[in-house]
């Protein structure tokens, strides 16, 4: 597939931005138990708006991926049997979730609004937190679903295509919780930083495991389409001649990656780097040191890393239609 | 319950391109605007086409045979494009079967592109919608037009009769009984798709010759040369494997 540069953006930012708000709820019910220490009202504020941020970028990115933007509303409406329906409503549904979470943290409410005198500080937020959380999931497995559920591109129609988006954005998302909390805690409790820090390591090693399972499982991939099938003529040696055109499509336009073979080639083990052990070690030596410069470059350098991978998600995989366009002529 | 197709004959396709150029010309002079040309005549001409045909080689030199492939949208009977599409500007037509785009509805997605295994949705990249083929819906319903020509642009202009259109639900129909006497077929049945329009297959022609067609009983200089085959086949041709 060829790889768009707006769907690499969409898919990259909101996964960031949804793994920041899984990071912000965490902290949250942590120190809502007492596991740690309360943060200011100020780094969720931040933390939030961040978030938002993101999802607005990548909601951005996906508006340059369509040929008619102004009829984007038009894709809400077959949520029914369309995944990318379902991931049009969900996203704004956890832009807005987002945004009162943020609103209310700012405001400093709680249910005692409503006359409710739980105790807790923070239970209005916990409990929109916790919609906005369910919105999280249900958005990394939609936009998962997208790609997954096309069962004839073999490499994506698989449940760890699933598991590493989830996972994938969540290590983003919490590596940039480490960072943030350096910088904005004015005095960062040792024991948030060690929990995100912790996370986000936790996080990457697991989606690396993901990522290196379904590379294997692609690696082992037997095209279930042949020439054979495609035109239905059984006999060993195909070979096309013509496709019908002299100066390319669509179709040899959308569905081939295009790229050098040495791009092809170096993009795999730069992802693999770029993801997983470089930020690991960099979020490990700015946890230590306290130092929001080494945790800041962990984020960008994985972020990097998830462009690249996410480019290799597309140009990896292999389109059954390609068997028709294999030679001009 | 209709259910409209094509049924296109190997056998009889010589991959003149009538079908392409025909289409293409009542398409894009047709209601829904027309299909984009880019560089028609400079060195990457490229355009958007309802319908293609493709040339594939079958066996090693010498044994070979050229298989002419036209290649346009199947109107699948479980179409994996349709329930994709979300805004509901791809759909499947009840009455007849026809898989069509509301070009009005289209957000240029692409992703319905991606969902067809066949390759058979073009994005026109002036328009920004997607395209394909709609089996002429304009033409065959059209009492304009004398009955004997409401059939779609391709299956007139096919010079061999290679294209048959009618309805596969039909079991009476001509090209049901193309499909059932002549070992009709359909593409890429591995993902279940079911498509409507379907292919008959390169067949075996045989001939019975007697001895005394060999020899002319004429031939004033009574002496013949015998011109048998050069040498062993060397491997199995298309008409080994065909089933007809």
């Amino acid at each position: 597939m060829h790889p768009a540069f707006s769907v690499i953006f969409l898919t990259t930012l909101i996964g960031a931005g949804q793994g920041l708000l899984l990071a912000l709820y965490t902290a949250e019910s942590y120190a809502a138990v007492g596991v740690v220490a309360s943060s200011p009202r100020s780094f969720y504020v931040a933390g939030g708006i961040i978030s938002l941020v993101l999802l607005i970028a990548g909601l951005g990115a996906s508006f340059l991926h369509l040929g008619h933007p102004e009829r984007a509303w038009r894709s809400a409406s077959m949520w029914r049997t369309s995944w990318l329906s379902r991931e049009v409503i969900l996203l704004p549904l956890l832009m807005v979730l987002l945004a009162l979470y943020t609103m209310f943290h700012y405001l400093g409410w709680d249910l005692g609004i409503i006359g409710i005198d739980s105790g807790f500080d923070s239970d209005l937020t916990l409990i929109v937190g916790a919609f906005a959380v369910l919105a999280t999931f249900a958005l990394f497995v939609s936009t998962a679903m997208i790609y997954a559920c096309i069962k004839f591109i073999q490499e994506w129609a698989s449940v760890l295509t699933v598991i590493n988006y989830t996972l994938l954005g969540s290590a983003s998302g919490f590596t940039l919780a480490t960072a943030l909390t350096v910088f904005i805690v004015p005095e960062p409790s040792q024991g948030l930083v060690k929990l995100f820090g912790f996370w986000a390591v936790v996080i990457t090693v697991a989606a690396l495991l993901g990522r290196v399972m379904s590379l294997y499982r692609n690696a082992r991939l037997k095209p279930r389409s042949t020439v054979q099938s495609a035109i239905g003529i059984r006999h060993g040696s195909i070979i096309q001649r013509a496709q019908g055109v002299m100066g390319g499509s669509f179709n040899t336009r959308e569905f081939f990656h295009n790229a050098p073979d040495w791009v092809f080639r170096w993009i795999r083990p730069l992802f693999l780097v770029l993801t997983f052990p470089l930020p690991i070690i960099l979020i490990i030596t700015g946890v230590t040191s306290g130092s929001f410069a080494v945790l800041i470059i962990a984020f960008v350098v994985q972020y990097l890393g998830l462009i690249a991978e996410r480019w290799y998600f597309f140009a990896q995989a292999k389109h059954p239609q390609n068997i028709y366009y294999q030679y001009i002529s | 319950m209709t259910q409209l197709a094509l049924v296109i004959d190997l056998n009889v396709c010589v991959g003149c391109h009538a079908c392409v150029t025909s289409c293409k010309e009542w398409n894009t002079s047709g209601i829904a605007g027309y299909l984009s040309d880019d560089n028609p005549y400079g060195a990457e001409p490229t355009g958007t086409f309802f319908n293609r045909v493709q040339t594939f080689e079958v066996g090693q030199y010498p044994d070979t045979q050229t298989v002419h492939f036209p290649k346009s949208c199947l109107h699948c009977e479980e179409p994996p494009c349709v329930p994709v599409c979300p805004t509901g500007a791809s759909y499947k037509r009840p009455e007849d079967g026809i898989v069509l785009v509301d070009y009005d509805k289209c957000i240029g997605c692409k992703y319905c592109s991606w969902a067809c295994p066949y390759g058979a949705r073009e994005l026109d990249e002036h328009q920004k919608v997607m395209k394909k083929c709609t089996l002429c819906v304009d033409r065959i319903y059209d009492e304009s037009i004398p009955k004997t020509e409401r059939k779609p642009a391709c299956v007139n202009a096919c010079p061999t009769s290679a294209r048959l259109f009618g309805d596969v639900h039909d079991s009476e129909s001509e090209v049901s009984r193309a499909i059932r006497e002549q070992g009709g077929y359909a593409l890429m049945p591995e993902w279940g798709t079911k498509p409507a329009n379907h292919y008959l297959p390169r067949r075996r022609i045989e001939v019975t010759i007697h001895d005394d067609e060999l020899v002319r009983v004429d031939n004033p200089l009574k002496k013949e040369i015998d011109v048998g085959p050069s040498g062993p086949v060397r491997e199995q041709t298309l008409d080994d494997i065909t089933s007809w």
